[in-house]
């Protein structure tokens, strides 16, 4: 990634509107050619804004925006290399899906003569073929998208922004777009830029994914390290399901770390480098395991006594408390049908490697 | 077990079409809207002077109507104003209409208000300000035609405009701004943006506006009649001289004929309007 220039480059970027709203803070992040890039946040804390000031529609208070090289300061929406593909899709009423789509090369007059063919290349690209003449209140949600897709990609933009594009979706039909925004862009090679709010939506089809909470940015990863190495209490949260404990540091000797966790006791755990602040403790439900016996020093075990079960089909979640009323919940997959008839129950060791456990100092 | 016949008697209880006192009061309502208008229409090909007895029927008073040339000029006066007043309505209607759902700006509430004023406001208290408004900046009195109905069509704008930027306005309000927004996205100027997507979805609301405002000009009596000079009488104007003397077919005919081509510009208007 570091080798190609970035195409996108966010320096900065601060934008409060006014009445005093703070919706972005000195945001700073570089997005590479060809990546697909995810901004995920809870909804308002200034993922869209970002977006709009990518588009145009927005004029960052402060900061700057370079795309493709070029300061983005003064340039209006339509001198922009990128396209977007907006929440309600905004596909024009009033012109059938092949004007729609021509819409873009008509109006800046470019390609004349090769517009039909375009058009109809770009409706085969989403998969939408032969349906040029129709009005667009004759199509489902899911049709409306795709033509917003083609109307937005066959300006060959050099960037595609997509503000929550699934969202208004059902589920299955959500995870087959999903899967269709991926093929997508590997088919363009256009760098895409995805803002949603479904943490499941960003893992599933982004390179890599931002999080944002109240305006800052708070980390950039690629899923799986976003997903197993999250630097705060509020990326793991917020990415799946986290069991946390909070601790008090009592001393970082010889690369064991001692933190004191209440209803827990003390806990060793070896780590790379030196910590002196109070920290979290947080492990995965699926990193645990359900155990009728101590492990062993691998692993570090708690007894506890299963409060409920949730089950959810290939995986039950299992909810426990010890007896100081510390809680744990562990994901345990339904591995065999068996697995439901025999539901887990009574007093067992929660029990995790000492390699699974995660240390959030802020 | 409900028979056959039974089964036709009994009237459901959302069936109103069904129920008597329901039909009676549609019939009495259309009656009482529509039947002077019938009359007003039937006795204009009445062979009869006075407008009481049905004696046989006659296309005498629209030829008489026709070959009267001071009814004729007031008619065309009325075309005249009623064209260009709705013409510059819909377009003055149609910049305050977005200016207002667009933009905010200091005193936007009171300029609201200002706007609407004309629709409140009496008619005959507006007809004396028009007629004191022109008396004192000293508006000319003795142009050529048109020129001299200028003073009648800006005083027809003056309280036209407002109904389009309402019927407008309101059309606005539904109005998905990402549509703008993505036609600025593919490459469009303002300008184009504007003509290609907010202007087609304004369409509507403008040929409401503009029949609107064409109607309101065409029979405007009070107003017209304290801005209107001699040389520059129009259709009510002239209607209401002819019959302080006596009602007579003729004004049945003009009228009928008035009725005729407001119906013919609603039909158009409407046909534009659904085709798009």
């Amino acid at each position: 990634m570091a080798a190609s220039p970035p195409i996108i480059t966010v320096n900065r970027v601060s934008k409060s509107f006014p009445g005093g709203v703070q919706a972005l803070d000195r945001v700073s992040l570089e997005i590479a050619e060809g990546e697909f890039f995810a901004l995920l946040g809870p909804s308002g804390c200034g993922k869209t804004t970002l977006l709009r000031i990518l588009a145009g529609f927005e004029t960052p208070s402060e900061g700057d925006i370079f795309i493709d090289g070029a300061d983005m300061g003064r340039v209006p929406p339509n001198k922009r290399p990128v396209n977007m593909v907006f929440q309600s899709y905004a596909v024009f009423p009033h012109m059938t899906v092949a004007e729609n789509v021509a819409y873009g090369l008509k109006v800046t007059g470019t390609e004349r003569k090769q517009t039909p063919d375009l058009v109809d290349q770009a409706l085969e690209l989403v998969r939408l073929a032969g349906l040029g003449d129709r009005m667009p209140d004759r199509l489902s949600g899911g049709q409306r998208q795709r033509v917003a897709l083609a109307r937005a990609l066959v300006k060959k933009p050099r960037v595609l922004l997509l503000d929550e594009p699934l969202s208004a979706l059902d589920a299955k039909l959500r995870e087959a777009m999903q899967l269709e925004l991926a093929r997508l862009q590997n088919t363009v090679g256009i760098t895409f830029v995805i803002v949603t709010h479904d943490q499941n939506e960003a893992l599933s089809v982004a390179d890599r994914i931002a999080v944002i909470d109240q305006g800052r940015l708070l980390q950039v990863a690629s899923p799986a390290e976003l997903y197993e190495y999250p630097e705060s209490r509020f990326v793991a949260d917020f990415i799946g399901k986290m069991n946390l404990f909070e601790g008090t540091n009592v001393g970082c000797e010889n690369g064991i770390l001692s933190v004191l966790v209440n209803g827990l006791g003390r806990l060793d755990i070896p780590v790379t480098e030196r910590t002196n602040s109070d920290v979290g403790l947080a492990v995965r439900p699926e990193k645990m395991l359900l155990l009728d016996e101590h492990p062993g020093d691998a692993f570090l075990a708690f007894p506890a006594t299963v409060e409920k079960l949730s089950y959810q089909g290939s995986e039950t979640r299992v909810f426990l408390t010890n007896q100081k009323d510390v809680a744990f919940e562990v994901s345990v997959r339904n591995a065999s049908r068996d697995s439901a008839a025999n539901p887990l129950q009574g007093r067992m060791w929660v029990a995790w490697r000492h390699a699974d456990t995660l240390i959030l100092r802020d | 077990m409900i028979g056959a016949q039974d089964r036709r008697r009994v009237v459901g209880p959302l069936e109103y079409g069904r129920r008597m006192w329901v039909r009676l009061s549609l019939w009495a309502t259309l009656a009482f809207l529509y039947a002077p208008i019938v009359i007003l229409v039937a006795f204009s090909f009445n062979d009869s002077r006075r407008n009481i007895v049905w004696r046989g029927f006659t296309f005498k008073y629209y030829e008489k109507a026709w070959s009267n040339d001071a009814l004729i000029e007031a008619f065309t006066n009325s075309l005249t104003i009623a064209l260009i007043s709705t013409l510059i309505s819909v377009i003055l209607g149609m910049m305050t209409a977005v200016l207002l759902w667009r933009f905010r700006f200091p005193g936007k509430a009171p300029f609201e208000g200002a706007v609407s004023l004309p629709i409140i406001v009496p008619e005959i208290c507006m007809g004396v300000a028009m007629m004191t408004f022109f008396a004192d900046i000293g508006w000319p009195r003795d142009l050529p035609w048109p020129l001299n109905l200028g003073a009648i069509t800006i005083a027809h704008i003056s309280f036209s405009f407002p109904f389009v930027a309402m019927v407008v306005r309101a059309r606005l309000t539904h109005f998905n701004p990402e549509l703008e927004e993505a036609a600025r996205d593919l490459g469009a100027s303002q300008w184009q943006s504007f003509r290609d997507i907010l202007l087609p979805y304004m369409r509507p609301g403008l040929i409401a506006g503009g029949l609107l405002a064409f109607t309101l000009s065409l029979d405007d009596f009070v107003i017209t009649f304290f801005t209107s000079g001699p040389e520059t009488v129009t259709f009510p104007v002239k209607v209401y001289s002819m019959i302080r003397f006596s009602v007579t077919p003729e004004v049945n005919a003009a009228s009928t004929a008035l009725i005729m081509i407001t119906i013919v510009l609603t039909a158009i208007a409407l046909r534009l309007q659904n085709r798009s």
